[in-house]
């Protein structure tokens, strides 16, 4: 995974597969770490399936035995000598929290979280997600609620004309903040 | 700089066009693999060049999705077209440069783009 971002998409999949309707969604960004959380209402997991998670010989599906998503995280986020934390509840939800080091050579970028976002609406329209990302002292905020209630409850969120327009905007405000131009958190 | 209040006119126009949208049965489904192999070889601008070339041509028949691992993750990224009454197509390495010419062989005028198959990466 080349970017923050790819690992975002990949994860908050999981959310989804675990039956999720809210995913809250944060992205801090500072000079000395990089720090995002995915917390979900999903089915959580039992304590033994926790103890196993980042086992790539962990996994839910049936295609084949192994499961990457979460080792590649990991992977990723220890390298930079961060790390990676996941809690969950069966029944609950689950909260994974990676934290990366940006001064580290192998960090990777944080990527096109516009893209992401785009593709998790997209893939699961009737998803409620609640996104903040942070830079600094600066942040931008969205939620699909706030996107209903000026689109109506018929039309959805992954009709091309709509999600085309969501991605042109979350790159607009992704832009304005990565200027430090958003507003002040 | 965009407003939220501009998906207003969004729900507007969809709403007076919503009959010239074709039923059910007959749609043609683009189908994107969307898991840890799939976003990892490139998945998500492919699909972005997907809807975009869709929504260009105001294909209403056609609907794009997303799935989990196919199974040929080396292949990935990986479209699968559905067009009702034939057989499915696998569309395998695929880049956002191979969209336009999938969409407008493929799903305009239905002819299947060969050299994209997986029949000839295999």
């Amino acid at each position: 995974m080349k970017e923050i971002a790819l690992h975002i998409l990949d994860i908050a999949q999981n959310s989804i597969a675990a039956r999720a309707s809210l995913i809250e969604l944060t992205l801090s960004e500072t000079r000395e770490a990089i720090v995002f959380t995915i917390v979900d209402n999903g089915s959580g997991m039992s304590a033994q399936l926790l103890a196993r998670v980042t086992d790539p010989f962990t996994t839910t599906r049936t295609a084949r035995k192994m499961g990457l998503g979460i080792p590649l995280l990991r992977m990723a986020a220890e390298q930079t000598g961060g790390s990676l934390t996941i809690a969950s509840t069966e029944g609950v939800g689950t909260t994974v929290t990676a934290l990366f080091h940006p001064g580290h050579i192998d960090c990777p970028p944080v990527g096109d979280m516009a893209g992401t976002i785009t593709l998790l609406l997209q893939g699961t329209p009737q998803l409620e997600l609640h996104y903040i990302h942070t830079i600094d002292n600066h942040s931008f905020q969205l939620t699909t609620e706030d996107l209903r209630a000026q689109l109506g409850p018929e039309i959805s969120l992954a009709e091309p004309e709509v999600i085309l327009w969501i991605r042109d905007y979350l790159q607009e405000q992704e832009t304005l903040l990565r200027e430090h131009k958003g507003m002040k958190a | 700089m965009k407003t939220l209040a501009e998906l207003q006119a969004i729900r507007d126009r969809m709403r007076s066009q919503i009959d010239l949208r074709e039923a059910g049965d007959d749609r043609i489904r683009v189908v994107v693999g969307m898991a840890t192999c799939g976003i990892a070889a490139g998945a998500r601008p492919v699909l972005n060049a997907l809807l975009e070339e869709v929504n260009k041509r105001e294909l209403k028949n056609v609907t794009v999705s997303q799935t989990g691992c196919i199974g040929v993750c080396r292949l990935e990224p990986i479209v699968e077209v559905y067009v009702p009454g034939q057989e499915k197509v696998t569309y395998v390495k695929m880049t956002p440069d191979k969209v336009a010419s999938i969409v407008s062989e493929h799903l305009v005028n239905g002819r299947v783009v060969e050299e994209y198959t997986i029949g000839a990466a295999e």
